[in-house]
C-alpha cells in the first residue's frame, strides 16, 4: 500500500510546489484527459487490491477465532495427544466470570493457562454485549447473551498479562479488567489447586447473587462449580423455573406450543416499558393441565383437540 | 450506578415522569453551562427585541422557501452544534488525560459516558449533516442553473425538523439526561432493562425528528436535480459537485428509511415492550447491529461524497484547468456509492460472522479504495500543469490529500479482518475515522465555506486569521490523533474513563495538547467571520466571479437575486461559465420578464415545532401532549393542503432594477 | 427542464446562445411524481426492513405459539380481498378523473375508502384477538415482528384513508382542477403500493406462515 502512498503524497508536494502560479510552469490549461494515464491510476490500485485481497481472503480463514488451532507456534504443529483446555467465560455487569470444566473451578477476574496449551474459550454474556479481549493472546471477540461465541488461542510466554472489555458495555465499563496469567505446567497445576482450596462453590443462587451489577471486583476463586451453569448461563434459564432457550427453539423448530404458549408466562421485577407492559419470563413447561392450573384460568381453547378441562389433577408433572 | 439512582416508576398524568429531580442540579459543570447558555440567551433574545429584528428574521429568514436562505441556516446550524460537539470532545481529552494513577478524573461514569455518546451523535447528526445539506442546498440549484429547488417548501419543513431534532439533543443537557450507549446505541444495553431513565428517548426521538427532514431533503436534492438542470446541462456535464450532490442524496434516500425503521423497533421494545432486541423471549441484539450499519456505513458516504465534490470544484478553480478525467471522477463517484451498500459488516468483524462472510466485506471494503484512489490522482492530474493560486480553499485541499490519504491507508488496513480482531474498537479505529471525517468532511467544509463564501454574502473571508485557523486545525489535528494512533496499536480501547497503565498518560497529554490547538483553530475562524463582517467593504466582490470560476454559480452576482438568474443559462459543455466567458458572453441588460417564485410559508416551522414538543412529550411519557401535538401536526399539514396559492411573481419592472443595480456595481468596479 | 424537453419545446439553441430569451415551461406535476415515486421507494425500503426482520425473527416462538396456532386464514382471505377490491375502485375513480367525471370519481372514492376501512376493522379484530389470547407483541419476537410488520401496513392504510378524505373534500371544493389531478394521482400510486405490499406480507407472513 505503501508503493502507492508514498509516491502519490511526495507528487502532492511536488505538484503544489512546481505548478504554483508564482513559479510559472509550463500551464497547459487544456490537458485534462489522458487515458494511458487513467489506466494506470485505476489499474495499479486494482493490482494491489488484487492481491491484498487474496492475503485477506487466506489470512481471515487461516486466522478465525472459531477454528481450532492447528499449530502452537511457528513450525510447531500440536500433537494429535494434547487435549484443548475449555474455558467458558461469561461477562457480567462488569466483570468476567471464568468456568475450567476440566478441573471443575471457576474464577472471578483472573484467569490463567498453561504456556503451550491450545486454549478453547466459549463466551457469551449475562446482560449486554462486551468483547473478550487479551491483547498478548489474540484478537478480540464479542461475547453476547443468550449465544456462544469462540476463541481459540494459546499463550506461548509464561508471564502477567492484562484482559480487559473492548466493547463499552455500560457505567462500570473502565473497570471490567483481569488478571491473565500464562504458567508452566506445575505452576498451573498449583493454581488449579489453589482455586481448589478456596472452598467457596459457585452455584446457580451464587451465580445470580454475582451477576449483579458490581464495579472493579478483586479476584475470586470457586473451589467447586455446577458443571451445567454455563449452559443456563447461555441458555437464560439460571434461575429456577425458566425455560432455557434450546428448549423454545427445539419447540419452535415443531411449529410453537400451541395457545397453551399464552399462558406460560411468568411476570418478573425490573423496569416497564413506556406503556406498561411489565417484564417476563417463559415458564418451564410442563403439562397442559399444569400450565392451565398456574395461569388461573378455567380452560383454553386449542385448535385441536377439544377444549381441555383441568379435571384430572393427578396426571404426572 | 446511574440505572438505580435515575429510575423513577412515579409517573403524573400531567406531567408524566418529568419532576424537579429531572434537572441535573447535582452536576455542577451541567449547572454553570446551563447558567451562560441562559444569560447568553437571554442577551440574544433581548438584543433581538431591542433592535426589533424579529419581524424580518420571521418573514425573510425563518418561514422563507428561498434555497439560498435555508442553505445559509444550515450552515448556522452546524456552525453552533460544531461548538457543542467540540466542547464535549475536550471535556473528554481532559478526563482522559487526568484519569491516571488512582485519579477518576472530574467525571463520574454518568457524566462521562453521556458526554462520548453526544459528542458522536452530535458531530454526525447535528453538525456534520447540516453542514453538507446547507452546502447542497445552497450551491446545487445555482449551478444547475435552477431558480430554487424541487419542493421549495419540504426544504423547509426539512430543515426545521433537523432543528428540532438538535433542540431535543440539546433539552437533554439540562433536563433529564442523553444516552449513555455510544453513539449507536447497541441493545441490549440501550433497552428498557439496560436504560430505563430518559437518555435513550432523548436519542431515539432526537434522531427520529432530525431524520424525516433528512430524507425529505434527500428526495428534493435528487428531483432537483434530475428534473430541474437548465437546457443544455446533460448529466455528463453537471459539476462534479452536483453528481457528488445527487449520488450522497440516493444514499441518503436509500439508507435513512433503514435508521428509522431500525430506531422504530429500538423505540417499539422500549415503549411497548416487544422483544426485537431484547436477549430474551426470542429477541436477537445482533440484528439491530446489521440494522444500523446498514445505514451507517452510507452515512459516511453521504458526508464525504459532498466534501469530494468541493475538492474537485475547488482543485479546477485555483488550478485554472478543467478537472483532470472529468468522466473518471463520475463513475468513481457512482463506484463508490454502489459499494458504500454491501461493506456494513466490517464494522463488527468481531461479532464472529464466520471467515468466508468476513472476507468478503473485508475485500469490498477494500476495492472502495480504487475510486477513491482514482479520485485522489484525479486532483494530483488536475494540479499537473496548472497555475496553482495558493488562496484558503486550496490550501484546505493539499493538507486534505495529504491527511486524507493516511486516513484511507489506515481504513484499508481495519478492513482486513485478523488485523481489525486486534485493532478493533480501540483509539487505532478512533483516529482512523477521525482522520477521515476531520481531515475529509470536515476540510472539505472549511474549503467550500472560504471558496463559496463571496458569493453567499459578497465579500471575501479575511485571508489573515483564514491562515491562523488552517494551521491551527491541520497541525492540531495530527497533535491530537498521532497519539491515537500510537496508543490503539498499544491495546487502548475507546470509551474508557480510568486508566491504570502510567505509561500511557503522555499520550493523552499530547492529544490533549492537538485539541488545545483546535480550539484556537475554532476561534480563529469565528474570529475570522467576525473580522471579514467588520471589514466587508475592503474585502467586497463586485464582480460575482472572485476566483475566476469554472461553473455557472459564478455567472450570476454575490449575493444572487432572489430569482438566480434573470433568464435560465444554457450550459455547452463542462464548466459552463468557463464555456461562456471564453466563448464572449455577454450579460442580457434588458427584456426581462416576470419570474415566477414559490411563496413564503410558515407551515415548516410551525409543523416542526409541534413535532419536537411531541418528541418531547413522547420522551417524557406525557402522553395527553403527544396526542395532542400529534393531532395538531396532521391539522396543520392537512390545512397547508387546502392552500392552493403557493407560487407569486416578481414583476418585471423589479427584475430589470435589480439587474440595472448590478451593471451600476460591474461598471463601478471597471 | 431536461436538455430533450429543450429540443422539444425551444426554437434550436445556437453555439452561442447563453440564456433563454423565453421562461421554459415546467410540465405541472412533473417533479411531484417523481418525488412521490422515490418517496414510495424510501417507504419500500421500510417495509423492507421490517419483512427481513421477520425473516430473522419469525421462528423465534419463545415456547410461545407459532403461526399455525394463530393465523386464521378465512379471515385473512376475507381482508386480502377488501383491499384487492379498493384497489380496483381506485382504478375506477381514476378512469372517471380522465373522462372529467367529478361525481363518478367521488362515488368511486367513497367507495374505496370504504373498502379500506372494511380492511382496518378486520385487521383490528385480528389484533384484538391476538391480545386478547394472550398473544400480544409482547409474547415473543415472532409476534413482535408480525404485529410490527402488520401494523405500520395498517398504519399506511389508515393515513391513506385520511389522505382520501381531505381529497374528497378538496375536489368538492375545487373541482377536479391539475393539483387535485396530481394528488389523486399520488394517492393512487400510494394506495396500488400498499395493496403490493400487502400481497407480500399475505404470502410471506400468512400463507408460508401456516404452511411451515
Amino acid at each position: 500500500m505503501l508503493l502507492v502512498i508514498i509516491p502519490v503524497m511526495g507528487l502532492t508536494v511536488f505538484f503544489a510546489w512546481r505548478y504554483s502560479a508564482k513559479r510559472d510552469g509550463n500551464y497547459d490549461p487544456n490537458f485534462h484527459h489522458s487515458t494511458g494515464l487513467e489506466l494506470i491510476i485505476w489499474a495499479v490500485p486494482l493490482m494491489i487490491i488484487i492481491c491484498l485481497g487474496a492475503i485477506t481472503w487466506v489470512g481471515t480463514h487461516r486466522l478465525d477465532p472459531f477454528r481450532p488451532l492447528t499449530h502452537i507456534g511457528e513450525r510447531r504443529p500440536i500433537s494429535p495427544t494434547v487435549e484443548p483446555l475449555d474455558i467458558e467465560v461469561v461477562a457480567l455487569d462488569w466483570k468476567w466470570l471464568f468456568i475450567y470444566p476440566e478441573y471443575g473451578v471457576a474464577t472471578v477476574n483472573e484467569a490463567a493457562v498453561p504456556v503451550d496449551r491450545p486454549i478453547n474459550f466459549h463466551l457469551t454474556s449475562q446482560s449486554v454485549m462486551n468483547a473478550f479481549y487479551v491483547p498478548a493472546l489474540a484478537g478480540m471477540i464479542y461475547a453476547m447473551p443468550s449465544m456462544t461465541s469462540q476463541l481459540h488461542a494459546v499463550m506461548n510466554l509464561p508471564g502477567d498479562y492484562e484482559g480487559f472489555s473492548s466493547n463499552y458495555s455500560g457505567a462500570g465499563f473502565s473497570g471490567m479488567r483481569f488478571r491473565f496469567r500464562g504458567l508452566d505446567a506445575p505452576d498451573f497445576t498449583s493454581w488449579v489447586a489453589e482455586a481448589r482450596r478456596s472452598g467457596e462453590t459457585l452455584d446457580r443462587a451464587r451465580y445470580l447473587e454475582l451477576a449483579k451489577p458490581s464495579e472493579n471486583e478483586p479476584p475470586v476463586f470457586f473451589g467447586t462449580v455446577d458443571p451445567d451453569l454455563f449452559r443456563r448461563a447461555v441458555n437464560r434459564c439460571v434461575e429456577d423455573g425458566r425455560m432455557c432457550v434450546d428448549e423454545m427453539m427445539a419447540l419452535g423448530s415443531t411449529g410453537g406450543t400451541g395457545l397453551l404458549g399464552t399462558i406460560n408466562t411468568v411476570a418478573v421485577a425490573g423496569p416497564t416499558s413506556a406503556f406498561g407492559a411489565r417484564p417476563f419470563h417463559v415458564d418451564e413447561l410442563c403439562t397442559p393441565q399444569e400450565a392451565i392450573r398456574q395461569s388461573g384460568r378455567e380452560s383454553v381453547v386449542l385448535l385441536d383437540p377439544a377444549p381441555l378441562p383441568i379435571s384430572t389433577p393427578d396426571e404426572t408433572l | 450506578m446511574a440505572i438505580e439512582t435515575f429510575a423513577s416508576p412515579e409517573t403524573s398524568f400531567l406531567f408524566g415522569r418529568l419532576t424537579w429531580s429531572a434537572i441535573p442540579l447535582h452536576e455542577p459543570i451541567v449547572v454553570v453551562t446551563f447558567i451562560v447558555v441562559a444569560i447568553g440567551g437571554i442577551a440574544l433574545l433581548g438584543a433581538l427585541t431591542y433592535f426589533k429584528v424579529w419581524g424580518y428574521l420571521w418573514k425573510e429568514w425563518f418561514t422563507s422557501v428561498d434555497h439560498k436562505k435555508i442553505g445559509i441556516m444550515y450552515m448556522v446550524l452546524g456552525l453552533i452544534m460544531l461548538l457543542r460537539g467540540f466542547a464535549d470532545a475536550i471535556m473528554m481529552r481532559l478526563q482522559q488525560a487526568m484519569a491516571f494513577n488512582g485519579s477518576e478524573g472530574y467525571l463520574n461514569a454518568h457524566h462521562y459516558d453521556q458526554i462520548f455518546t453526544a459528542h458522536g451523535v452530535i458531530m454526525i447528526f447535528f453538525v456534520a449533516m447540516p453542514f453538507v445539506t446547507g452546502m447542497m442546498n445552497y450551491i446545487m440549484p445555482l449551478q444547475i442553473g435552477a431558480r430554487d429547488v424541487a419542493f421549495p417548501f419540504l426544504n423547509n419543513f426539512s430543515f426545521w425538523m433537523t432543528v428540532g431534532g438538535a433542540v431535543i439533543v440539546m433539552a437533554s443537557l439540562f433536563v433529564g439526561e442523553f444516552a449513555q450507549t455510544g453513539w449507536l446505541a447497541y441493545p441490549p444495553l440501550s433497552g428498557i432493562a439496560g436504560s430505563p431513565y430518559v437518555g435513550v428517548d432523548y436519542y431515539i426521538w432526537g434522531l427520529q425528528v432530525a431524520g424525516v427532514g433528512t430524507t425529505l431533503s434527500g428526495i428534493n436534492l435528487i428531483v432537483t436535480i434530475v428534473k430541474m438542470r437548465c437546457p443544455g446541462m446533460t448529466m455528463m456535464r453537471m459539476p462534479v459537485f452536483t453528481w457528488t450532490a445527487l449520488c450522497a442524496n440516493i444514499l441518503i434516500v436509500a439508507s435513512f428509511p433503514v435508521l428509522t425503521a431500525c430506531l422504530v423497533l429500538l423505540t417499539l421494545d422500549r415503549y411497548v415492550g416487544t422483544n426485537f432486541f431484547t436477549a430474551d423471549n426470542g429477541g436477537n441484539p445482533m440484528m439491530y447491529v446489521n440494522l444500523i450499519w446498514i445505514w451507517g456505513h452510507p452515512e459516511v458516504y453521504i458526508l464525504v461524497l459532498p466534501a469530494f465534490g468541493i475538492f474537485s470544484e475547488v482543485t479546477s478553480t485555483y488550478c485554472g484547468k478543467r478537472l483532470f478525467g472529468y468522466s473518471s471522477m463520475v463513475y468513481a463517484t457512482v463506484c463508490i456509492t454502489v459499494l458504500s451498500y454491501i461493506v456494513w459488516l466490517h464494522h463488527f468483524f468481531t461479532m464472529g460472522s464466520g471467515a468466508s462472510v468476513n472476507s468478503f466485506f473485508g475485500i469490498a471494503t477494500m476495492i472502495i479504495s480504487i475510486p477513491t484512489g482514482a479520485k485522489l490522482f484525479n486532483w494530483l492530474f488536475t494540479m499537473y500543469r496548472g497555475r496553482i493560486r495558493y488562496e484558503l480553499p486550496m490550501m484546505w485541499t493539499i493538507a486534505f490529500m495529504l491527511t486524507f490519504i493516511i486516513g484511507g491507508m489506515t481504513g484499508v488496513m481495519l478492513a482486513v479482518p485478523p488485523a481489525d480482531f486486534v485493532l478493533h474498537n480501540s483509539l487505532f479505529l478512533i483516529a482512523h475515522f477521525h482522520n477521515v471525517i476531520i481531515g475529509g468532511v470536515l476540510f472539505g467544509l472549511f474549503a467550500g465555506i472560504t471558496f463559496w463564501w463571496p458569493k453567499a454574502f459578497g465579500f471575501r473571508l479575511d485571508p489573515f486569521w483564514g491562515k491562523v485557523s488552517f494551521w491551527c486545525w491541520v497541525s492540531g489535528f495530527w497533535v491530537a490523533f498521532t497519539p491515537l494512533y500510537i496508543l490503539g496499536f498499544m491495546g487502548v480501547t475507546r470509551r474508557m474513563r480510568v486508566f491504570d497503565d502510567p505509561s500511557l498518560q503522555i499520550w493523552f497529554l499530547i492529544a490533549s495538547l492537538g485539541a488545545v490547538l483546535i480550539a484556537i483553530g475554532i476561534a480563529a475562524m469565528i474570529i475570522q467571520f467576525a473580522v471579514s463582517i467588520w471589514r466587508r467593504d475592503e474585502l467586497r466582490d463586485t464582480t460575482g466571479d472572485p476566483w475566476d470560476g469554472r461553473t455557472l454559480e459564478w455567472a450570476t452576482s454575490s449575493p444572487p437575486p432572489a430569482y438566480n438568474f434573470a433568464f435560465t443559462p444554457v450550459a455547452h459543455d463542462i464548466d459552463a461559465w468557463w464555456d461562456m466567458k471564453t466563448h464572449g458572453y455577454r450579460r442580457p441588460q434588458e427584456g426581462f420578464k416576470p419570474i415566477h417564485m414559490p411563496q413564503n410559508t410558515s407551515s415548516g416551522i410551525i409543523l416542526a415545532g409541534l413535532a419536537t414538543v411531541c418528541g418531547m412529550a413522547l420522551i417524557w411519557y406525557i402522553w395527553w401532549l403527544a396526542i395532542l401535538a400529534f393531532a395538531a401536526m396532521i391539522a396543520t399539514a392537512i390545512w397547508h393542503t387546502f392552500n392552493y396559492n403557493r407560487d407569486y411573481n416578481i414583476p418585471a419592472a423589479d427584475v430589470t432594477a435589480v439587474e440595472a443595480q448590478r451593471s451600476r456595481m460591474l461598471a463601478g468596479r471597471a | 427542464m431536461s436538455a430533450s424537453a429543450m429540443a422539444a419545446g425551444q426554437p434550436a439553441i445556437g453555439r452561442t446562445d447563453f440564456y433563454l430569451v423565453e421562461e421554459p415551461h415546467h410540465e405541472a406535476g412533473g417533479f411531484t411524481h417523481l418525488g412521490f415515486w422515490i418517496y414510495l421507494m424510501s417507504d419500500c425500503l421500510i417495509f423492507a426492513v421490517l419483512f427481513a426482520t421477520y425473516g430473522v425473527l419469525g421462528a423465534s416462538f419463545a415456547g410461545g405459539p407459532g403461526p399455525r396456532d394463530l393465523f386464521d386464514l378465512g379471515l385473512v382471505a376475507l381482508n386480502t380481498t377488501f383491499l384487492l377490491i379498493s384497489s380496483i375502485t381506485y382504478g375506477f375513480a381514476m378512469l372517471a378523473v380522465y373522462q372529467g367525471d367529478q361525481k363518478k370519481t367521488l362515488m368511486w372514492l367513497a367507495v374505496t375508502g370504504l373498502f379500506g376501512a372494511l380492511f382496518l376493522v378486520v385487521e383490528l379484530y385480528e389484533f384484538y384477538h391476538l391480545i386478547h389470547e394472550g398473544a400480544g407483541p409482547q409474547r415473543s419476537a415472532f409476534l413482535s415482528a408480525f404485529f410490527a410488520l402488520v401494523g405500520t401496513h395498517g398504519l399506511h392504510v389508515t393515513f391513506g384513508i385520511l389522505w382520501l378524505i381531505v381529497l374528497v373534500v378538496q375536489i368538492n371544493k375545487r373541482g377536479l382542477i391539475p393539483a387535485n389531478v396530481r394528488r389523486l394521482t399520488c394517492l393512487s400510486l400510494f394506495w396500488h403500493f400498499l395493496d403490493l405490499v400487502w400481497i407480500g406480507v399475505f404470502t410471506y407472513v400468512y400463507l408460508f406462515g401456516v404452511l411451515r
